[in-house]
């Protein structure tokens, strides 16, 4: 049950949650995940190897991509995005890259460019979006419970219980993962990787995906090079062979070393 | 686990159709995976026996038919059968390859009644 409103929904639900408020919305139309013991066999049949002589069964041509409906509404935010001039971003890492980090330094930098309204993404909890609130910016946070990403539908949703205006900059932080959020386009202009690098240099070879689908990657951390194994360039390079166009920009969220290409880029591309 | 997600997505399709069809129950579901699309097929598995639990699809069988994944070398434009985007060209050499087929992750039919 939720320990905030009774209504029966668990920590598998889908919440959007204001820092400093004891409201929240459910995505109830969302289905829960829940876990049970794989004590059953798994039905494996080819479809054509037997005949359906019951004439009630009927095969049904579908051919559909399965994330269609996922695609179609990230289109239409991507649209809405465009009608009213806001620039989104999907901000992707694995946890502990520096996202929020990043986004603090980044809206109170630029504060007086830009006006910024920020989605944070986490399972559980409102700690990033509490970061957030503190630097002024308006923040929503969507606790995905089991979830392991967003998806347009939540994006949608944030972004209307945000009131996002014309011309604002959406910084959507997606739930510290470098696997699942690849697949699920929310309908942001550009997307961005963010790694550190303390977690190694072979990131883009474990997960290719994420580096083929992002327009910029980030190095974050860079005050830590002295300290450890990471090769700039061969990083780069595994990069470029996914994705070509990929774009890089070094820096470090706690020196500040780098930050003005950050945000030369962030302004050219909002 | 994205692959609960796109489970999920699988069954909603399906119902979606079944719907259409005025059909209370799915049967059969027919996937089609690529080795490029990024899922896991048994994970893929295991998390469709969790998102059939309660919908139309309940009891359905589903068979999953993995594509190949084929890329294309930047270089010379060999097109070859990898599971790695960082597999080199085995005809120049050269690392760096485009995805020619492979990242499906599609539903191609069901059976209803």
């Amino acid at each position: 049950m939720c320990d905030s409103c009774g209504c029966g929904s668990d920590a598998g639900e889908v919440l959007l949650r204001r820092p400093g408020s004891e409201e929240h919305v459910h995505l109830h139309d969302h289905a829960e995940a829940h876990v049970h013991p794989h004590d059953h066999e798994h039905r494996h049949h080819h479809l054509h190897d037997h005949a359906h002589d019951d004439v009630r069964m009927r095969e049904v041509v579908v051919e559909e991509n399965v994330l269609t409906k996922n695609d179609l509404l990230a289109e239409r935010n991507r649209g809405y995005f465009e009608a009213l001039d806001i620039s989104a971003f999907n901000l992707v890492s694995s946890p502990g890259a520096g996202k929020t980090s990043l986004l603090e330094r980044t809206v109170k930098d630029l504060g007086k460019e830009r006006r910024f309204f920020v989605i944070e993404g986490d399972q559980q909890t409102l700690h990033d979006a509490e970061r957030i609130d503190a630097t002024g910016v308006p923040v929503i946070q969507i606790n995905t419970g089991n979830g392991c990403h967003l998806d347009a539908r939540m994006v949608h949703s944030a972004v209307k219980e945000l009131q996002v205006p014309q011309g604002a900059v959406l910084m959507i932080e997606n739930v510290g993962n470098l696997v699942c959020p690849s697949l699920f386009d929310l309908g942001e202009k550009k997307r961005i990787v963010i790694m550190s690098v303390p977690e190694g240099d072979d990131k883009p070879v474990k997960y290719p995906t994420m580096f083929r689908s992002s327009h910029l990657c980030i190095i974050n951390k860079t005050d830590l090079l002295p300290y450890v194994d990471f090769d700039m360039e061969k990083m780069k390079e595994w990069a470029r062979q996914v994705n070509p166009q990929i774009e890089f920009i070094e820096l470090s969220v706690r020196t500040g070393d780098g930050l003005g290409n950050w945000y030369e880029w962030l302004l050219a591309n909002s | 686990m994205h692959e609960l997600s796109i489970a999920m997505s699988i069954v909603e399709l399906a119902e979606e159709y079944a719907h259409r069809e005025g059909a209370n129950h799915v049967r059969e579901m027919e996937l089609e995976v690529g080795e490029l699309s990024g899922v896991v097929v048994e994970a893929l598995d295991f998390a469709m026996e969790e998102a059939v639990t309660g919908t139309l699809c309940e009891g359905a069988r589903w068979t999953i038919q993995i594509v190949p994944g084929e890329v294309q070398c930047r270089a010379c434009g060999h097109r070859f059968h990898s599971r790695d985007l960082f597999a080199p060209c085995p005809q120049c050499g050269k690392a760096g390859v485009e995805v020619a087929d492979g990242e499906q992750m599609r539903l191609r039919s069901i059976v209803v009644e």
